[in-house]
């Protein structure tokens, strides 16, 4: 059984509604200046999202679109600066210190680097124990190895008993990015954050990775946050498929429908330029590429102004609402 | 749009890195050609070999790697034999490189117009310094950089302009080939698209031939004439572009084109390849890629198959399954 | 070059003409013999993988040994001497014999006996400050990367004020000012005054490895905050600390050996930098004693040259081209019997 179950304070129950939401969060960073002249970053603009348990959803965006400050907002390292974080309904930043350790406990993220996210110079087992002795106290001696040997297991490290001894730089890349979703599942998290987990990996070995994810969902029920900057598996792992573009949550929707009738402008730029082996490369277009702006406290407007073949006076103005297109499809554009 | 003369002939090529207690073999007696004015792509996974080919076809090899055999002929003349003279004709004035990381490869305290004279300056030193600046300015404007931002340095351009410097460069003395070594993979999609769509552009134009490594196989079709396809350290297809997705002969081939999740069609579950690639320390008899192939016969684990070329597809493969 | 023109299929080896097949790469088997790549000894897999390497390099053994020896003769060599260092032993000047296998100092005292007694104290002396210099530059270094903000601060301007102070000279107003500067009390404030580059490059490594994503993670995961600079960061700058450990003992050992040679220390404690002082006062060189003044510099020498072996295979066991680079003379001779150079120059 895991902490959440025990813990009678808990309020609304995880079979409806979101387990886990942003509301409309804004995140700031300074970037420098003097004191009284600082600029302040704005990473995040008015974010909002919900993850449902047994689902996945994929943030989609280029660097500097804000996907990854917003997993680890999720995870706990980052205060939002405006907007809440709900956990089953409730504001997290109202936790004590025993909440939020039962919280860190429930969503657990897993990293990009697979050569990062492990320490060089612990065991594998070392990994797996660490997380089970801090948040799974009912476990204790034999025991814990069982459990061990159980998520390798799970996540197709076999022989499981081979593995614990081994340090990490004995593993190839797609074995220790299962080793990092064991340690994520060895707490009995409800959600699971990926942050670009297979970026760094094989082309071949990517499949395996997502693959095991989705039966990962499937039977724990895990609701999914899966960053990429890959819009093709997006739609291939997740269900729902939102698209960020500097900080602002452009598109939402299926992620079929996403991908066969985009509607935002970005959104349309991204799949024309995914590499596309059934058509050759053209030459002679005018360039697209332009630098993602550096949005701050004082800009206004939508950002993607400068780049957008649909532009037009109130563009530069206000940021566009929220139109909703049907069956949870959502843009945000004035010119549709 | 290439001609079928050879440019560049690799025949037996082998690299090896020299460990403490064992020699890992990287790349096994390979064969190819690049062609003239064509885009030839090495594609495979890490560890097959890919860039240290690329390394070695520039003279680049660094310890503890060692090409310990075969020859790299350009125009009939062994690369590999070249001395220090020869070598320096060779470099930038024949073959030039563009890097992965152009963070890497630029230097930060140097404005760029040092860096592109520099370059200039070392092989044409006739052209003296006006003539190098330029053809300095010729460059910018050919790679689409406005030439007032010449004196700028590399923190102040974003990572595509810095790319696109580095192919500057890369084209400063006219060379007849570029090995790209995954000249895109640090870039965000559309920059991406931007730069391939240059580089093409620029082939086009000038008539260079390009040999394009990446592990982005989609990008690859679309952009090259012919892949060559790396496994282990060993050529295992070698095809027309549009061949290797639609008429595969390999059944590596086949599962590297099925890992890549469609943008149109059902939703659909795919399945990767299984398995790791073997250590090349202690490499398996036969077929490198048995352990892992779905249709490996008894013959596959002892005879390793030659690379053999089939008219019928106009392409090269190394499987026992073909004859 | 021949066109594709054939219409059955036919193996690329049979194009390979003559000069290809001839310049065919060996077997990696021969290649290990011709480069004389041995395979890894079947006990050394048996060790942790650190040691392992270690063990195997031969800079690294060489250096250990030597230091050994050295340390052996510092605990045993007292005992094989029947002599007093601080009495007199003999004739003054006596060449090395049987009696007196170095010979005597000016003042008749036996040199061998003086060297083992004097090798206790300034290998103690020089190991005990080298060692206490690299664990405060380890916390100060780990504490300030790690926590960073107002302790970043504060700590990095101790750290620039140690820096900055000129070390000699700073020795030498302290040691001026108490009454002996025996070699413990030199020991203190060499300590005292050395730890400053080995924090300022723990730092800098912590602040690198802070943002690791296996920190992170432990962090996320709600480890303690010791817990995670212990385990998690201080295993993973380790060559770093062992370099700072063998540099700041060679530095403690020559600093102490230069202190008592300028007469600076205490003239009655026996140490090597003692003997030397005593020998130059006694004008060895000059009266062709030469066994008076060579063995302390010897000791003095091979002690630091063993220590700087032990950080050359520390850096060689991080750095995988510098491994390579060892078999330079034997790559070279296997491309020029191919008629061909080396890639890189």
């Amino acid at each position: 059984m895991s902490l959440a179950e025990l813990d009678t304070t808990s309020a609304a129950p995880a079979t409806e509604g979101p387990v886990l939401e942003m509301d409309g969060i804004d995140k700031e960073f300074v970037l420098g200046g003097a004191f009284l002249n600082q600029t302040f970053l704005k990473a995040l603009s008015g974010v909002s999202l919900q993850l449902t348990r047994g689902k996945a959803l994929a943030l989609v965006g280029e660097s500097g679109s804000g996907k990854s400050t917003c997993a680890r907002m999720l995870a706990g390292a980052y205060e939002p600066s405006a907007g809440s974080i709900r956990y089953r309904g409730e504001d997290i930043a109202r936790f004590d210190g025993k909440r939020m350790q039962i919280y860190r406990a429930q969503v657990q993220m897993v990293f990009q680097d697979p050569f990062g996210s492990l320490n060089p110079t612990q065991s594998i087992g070392y990994h797996l124990e660490r997380p089970i002795r801090l948040h799974r106290p009912d476990l204790k001696g034999k025991a814990i190895e069982a459990e061990m040997l159980d998520l390798l297991e799970r996540v197709g490290l076999r022989p499981a008993a081979d593995y614990l001894k081994r340090r990490p730089h004995e593993l190839s890349g797609g074995q220790r990015q299962r080793v990092a979703i064991a340690r994520a599942l060895s707490v009995q998290p409800e959600v699971l954050l990926a942050d670009e987990p297979t970026s760094m990996l094989d082309v071949s070995v990517r499949l395996g990775i997502l693959n095991l994810l989705e039966d990962l969902k499937r039977d724990r029920q895990l609701a999914a946050l899966y960053i990429t900057h890959d819009i093709a598996t997006a739609r291939y792992f997740a269900e729902e498929t939102a698209v960020m573009y500097a900080g602002h949550l452009v598109e939402q929707g299926p992620s079929q429908q996403i991908t066969d009738n985009p509607r935002h402008p970005y959104t349309q730029l991204l799949i024309e330029s995914v590499p596309n082996p059934n058509r050759k490369i053209e030459t002679g277009r005018a360039r697209r590429a332009v630098d993602i702006p550096l949005w701050t406290r004082d800009s206004r407007g939508c950002p993607f102004v400068s780049r957008c073949p649909r532009v037009s006076a109130i563009c530069k103005e206000t940021m566009p609402g929220l139109t909703v297109l049907g069956e949870g499809h959502m843009v945000r554009c004035h010119n549709l | 749009m290439s001609s079928d003369r050879a440019l560049i002939e690799v025949r037996n090529l082998t690299v090896d890195y020299v460990g403490d207690h064992s020699v890992a073999r990287a790349v096994n007696g390979i064969d190819f050609d690049i062609r003239e004015g064509e885009a030839f792509g090495l594609a495979g996974e890490s560890g097959c070999g890919k860039s240290t080919v690329a390394f070695a076809l520039a003279r680049l090899t660094r310890l503890p790697g060692l090409v310990s055999g075969g020859q790299v002929r350009l125009n009939g003349d062994d690369v590999l034999k070249f001395d220090k003279a020869r070598l320096k004709v060779y470099r930038w004035n024949e073959v030039s490189f563009v890097f992965q990381s152009a963070m890497n490869a630029l230097n930060p305290v140097i404005p760029v117009s040092e860096q592109i004279m520099d370059v200039i300056e070392t092989h044409e030193p006739a052209l003296g310094k006006d003539g190098a600046r330029k053809r300095a300015v010729d460059l910018f404007e050919l790679v689409g950089i406005p030439p007032s931002r010449l004196d700028d340095f590399p923190h102040q351009f974003s990572g595509g302009m810095r790319q696109r410097i580095c192919i500057a460069i890369a084209l400063a003395l006219q060379p007849k080939l570029i090995i790209m070594d995954e000249p895109t993979t640090a870039l965000d999609v559309v920059v991406q698209r931007d730069i391939i769509e240059q580089i093409v552009d620029l082939k086009n134009r000038l008539g260079f031939s390009v040999l394009f490594i990446t592990h982005d196989l989609g990008l690859m079709i679309e952009f090259c004439d012919r892949i060559g396809v790396m496994y282990s350290g060993e050529l295992v297809e070698v095809a027309p572009a549009e061949s290797i997705l639609t008429t595969p002969q390999h059944p590596y081939t086949r599962a590297l084109g099925n890992s890549f999740p469609p943008l149109t069609g059902p939703r659909q579950r795919l399945e990767g390849i299984a398995g790791t690639p073997p250590d090349l320390r202690d490499l398996p008899a036969g077929c490198r890629f048995a352990p892992r192939c779905p249709h490996a016969m008894e013959k596959c684990r002892i005879d390793a198959p030659q690379l053999r070329f089939y008219p019928e597809h106009m392409s090269q493969a190394a499987c026992h399954l073909l004859n | 070059m021949t066109e594709i023109t054939q219409t059955s299929a036919y193996s690329l080896t049979d194009r390979l003409d003559a000069a290809a097949i001839a310049s065919a790469a060996p077997s990696q088997a021969q290649l290990m013999k011709e480069l004389r790549v041995k395979a890894r000894p079947g006990w050394v897999s048996r060790l942790p993988s650190g040691l392992g390497a270690f063990v195997t390099n031969p800079k690294g053994m060489t250096g250990v040994i030597i230091l050994l020896a050295l340390i052996l003769f510092s605990i045993f060599g007292p005992m094989l001497s029947d002599y007093n260092p601080n009495r007199r032993a003999g004739g003054p000047h006596v060449m090395p014999s049987q009696e007196h296998v170095l010979g005597t100092t000016r003042m008749g005292k036996d040199v061998f006996t003086q060297l083992a007694y004097g090798g206790r104290v300034s290998l103690s002396v020089g190991f005990g400050a080298g060692l206490s210099a690299a664990l405060i530059g380890l916390a100060i270094g780990i504490s300030a990367g790690y926590f960073g903000g107002r302790v970043d601060e504060i700590l990095t301007f101790f750290v620039n004020v140690v820096l900055v102070l000129p070390g000699l000279p700073l020795i030498i107003v302290i040691a001026t000012m108490v009454e002996t500067a025996s070699p413990w009390v030199i020991g203190v404030v060499l300590a005292a005054t050395g730890w400053g580059w080995s924090a300022r490059t723990i730092r800098t490594q912590t602040l690198s490895l802070r943002t690791r994503e296996f920190v992170l993670s432990a962090e996320l995961m709600g480890e303690k905050k010791w817990r995670i600079i212990l385990v998690e960061i201080f295993p993973n700058m380790l060559s770093f600390f062992m370099s700072g450990l063998v540099l700041g003992t060679i530095a403690a050992i020559l600093a102490e050996a230069a202190l008592e040679f300028i007469g600076l220390g205490d003239p009655n404690a026996i140490t090597w930098g003692t003997m030397l002082f005593w020998a130059q006062n006694n004008l060895a060189l000059q009266s062709n004693a030469w066994w008076e003044i060579w063995p302390p510099c010897i000791a003095i020498m091979l002690t630091g040259a063993a220590l700087v072996m032990v950080n050359f295979s520390v850096d060689e066991i991080t750095n995988p081209q510098l491994r390579a680079s060892r078999k330079i003379g034997l790559i070279r001779k296997f491309l020029s019997s191919r008629g061909r150079s080396a890639d890189v120059f």
